[in-house]
């Protein structure tokens, strides 16, 4: 029995591999804009104006506040309604960015308040601007204090990409259901795609894990 | 050097200056005494507008900040004015994720644009001075509070400012390790810089001060030479503080 589902694993693995392809390509792709995005939102939170905080306030709210695969099923199915159809991958990528920004919004927010005012004032007693500020003293720090929920998060979103089977993007989740309605080898099937993402978790967490020793380089006591 | 007029600010209906004129001359040290809660360090946070004052204006050299106008379309004028008047803080507030030289070489390479190398030798000169060569390298947390402050005036030195505000500088520090911040900036009032110190070490601010300003609730209530005036002070509530902090 083991040769055999060794043997099944081996067959599938062309596709698997292509279905891994979309897997990591959603995942990196909407870590990305979820950050980018995110950070913006993060900005507008901070905002000395109170409409555009609200309106990031309920950006958050609204996008944490659904699940995801609904959010999904709006964008993928309910847009045409609207007159804008996307691809299946397009729609998948801004479902999965626009709820990434939303827990990438809160993380960089509460960062960069935990950094001590007196930060902004020294920097600001040198002369330097805001967007110098930000760049130069807060965010190396605010860094330090992001890195373990984002990567949290980055771990959560490699997983919830298995959603966007349901709006019947190619990836490996996906896969998965197709060849094993056809082989009926099921357990076979869904522990190699669960192995797939346990791997690609795990190399996920490697890199999180460097990046904090890297922001925490000047803590270290020696 | 600095002319302020008419200087007030409150905070939440409170009036914490209550119309503060000052002049502060070229290579003059400028000491300001007071109780907690006098104003005196909202008075020197407002000089580089790291408070924004309620109305007065500030003259530093040439550059002149006034409330009466919009601050937001000064903020260019704000940030000239504080390259040329350096701060350092009670807390010294270093960049944690910097080390001593990285900190000081911080302000010409961003703000000034100065060249990498041309800024590290400046640096390096600058923590010399403060007594700090050899520690070129280490982070902030692995320096003691005097020498972390010591940093920090280095961090203000390399800006290259016509005055230096001090805000309680050695109020944070244990006892043991005030005199080496003291002696630093005694060393500094020595070279003629011009220097404005809120201060609690009233015998720091006899010694090194050319005048003292004592302020109390929020108004200038006497100043003067500084060896005269802690010697013989001509006001009641002058005397009762300087008595009281004597014991």
């Amino acid at each position: 029995m083991i040769p055999e589902s060794l043997q099944l694993a081996l067959d599938s693995a062309p596709f698997l591999l292509k279905g891994a392809y979309y897997t990591v390509g959603l995942s990196l792709g909407s870590m990305f804009f979820g950050l980018v995005l995110g950070f913006g939102l993060a900005l507008m939170r901070l905002s000395k104006i109170w409409v555009i905080r609200a309106v990031a306030r309920v950006y958050v709210s609204f996008f944490r506040g659904t699940p995801l695969l609904v959010q999904l099923f709006m964008i993928y199915y309910g847009l045409p309604d609207l007159g804008i159809e996307l691809n299946a991958i397009t729609a998948a990528l801004i479902g999965l960015s626009l709820n990434m920004a939303a827990y990438a919004c809160e993380i960089l927010r509460a960062a960069i308040s935990s950094v001590d005012k007196g930060q902004w004032e020294a920097a600001a007693s040198i002369g330097m601007t805001r967007a110098q500020t930000m760049r130069r003293a807060i965010l190396p720090q605010a860094a330090r204090t992001a890195l373990p929920p984002l990567g949290n998060s980055f771990i959560s979103l490699v997983k919830d990409t298995a959603m966007a089977a349901t709006i019947q993007v190619p990836e490996v989740f996906r896969q998965a259901q197709l060849i094993s309605s056809r082989t009926l080898e099921i357990f076979t099937m869904y522990l190699t795609v669960a192995v797939i993402y346990w791997v690609l978790c795990s190399i996920l967490a490697h890199f999180q894990n460097r990046l904090e020793a890297r922001a925490n380089r000047h803590d270290v006591e020696s | 050097m600095i002319t302020v007029e008419k200087l007030t600010k409150q905070f939440k209906g409170n009036e914490v200056l209550k119309g503060i004129d000052l002049k502060v001359e070229p290579g003059e040290v400028v000491a300001i005494i007071g109780p907690s809660g006098s104003g005196k360090t909202t008075l020197l946070r407002c000089l580089n507008l790291l408070e924004v004052p309620t109305s007065g204006s500030i003259i530093v050299g040439d550059i002149k900040v006034d409330l009466s106008r919009s601050l937001s379309q000064q903020q260019r004028l704000i940030r000239q004015l504080r390259q040329h008047v350096g701060f350092v803080f009670q807390n010294f507030n270093l960049f944690p994720h910097r080390t001593a030289l990285e900190n000081v070489i911080e302000g010409p390479t961003v703000v000034k644009k100065m060249p990498r190398e041309q800024a590290v030798e400046l640096g390096r000169v600058l923590l010399a001075k403060v007594g700090l060569a050899g520690k070129e390298d280490a982070y902030p947390r692995r320096l003691s509070g005097g020498q972390q402050q010591r940093v920090a005036i280095a961090r203000a030195l390399a800006m290259e400012p016509e005055v230096i505000l001090f805000d309680e500088p050695t109020s944070a520090l244990d006892p043991e390790l005030v005199g080496e911040v003291l002696n630093t900036i005694h060393a500094l009032a020595l070279e003629k810089r011009t220097m404005v110190i809120v201060t609690h070490e009233m015998s720091f601010a006899r010694d090194v001060a050319d005048r003292v300003i004592f302020i109390d609730k929020g108004v200038i209530v006497e100043q003067g030479d500084a060896k005269a005036l802690f010697a013989n002070p001509r006001e009641e509530r002058t005397r009762q503080f300087l008595e009281r902090s004597r014991n």
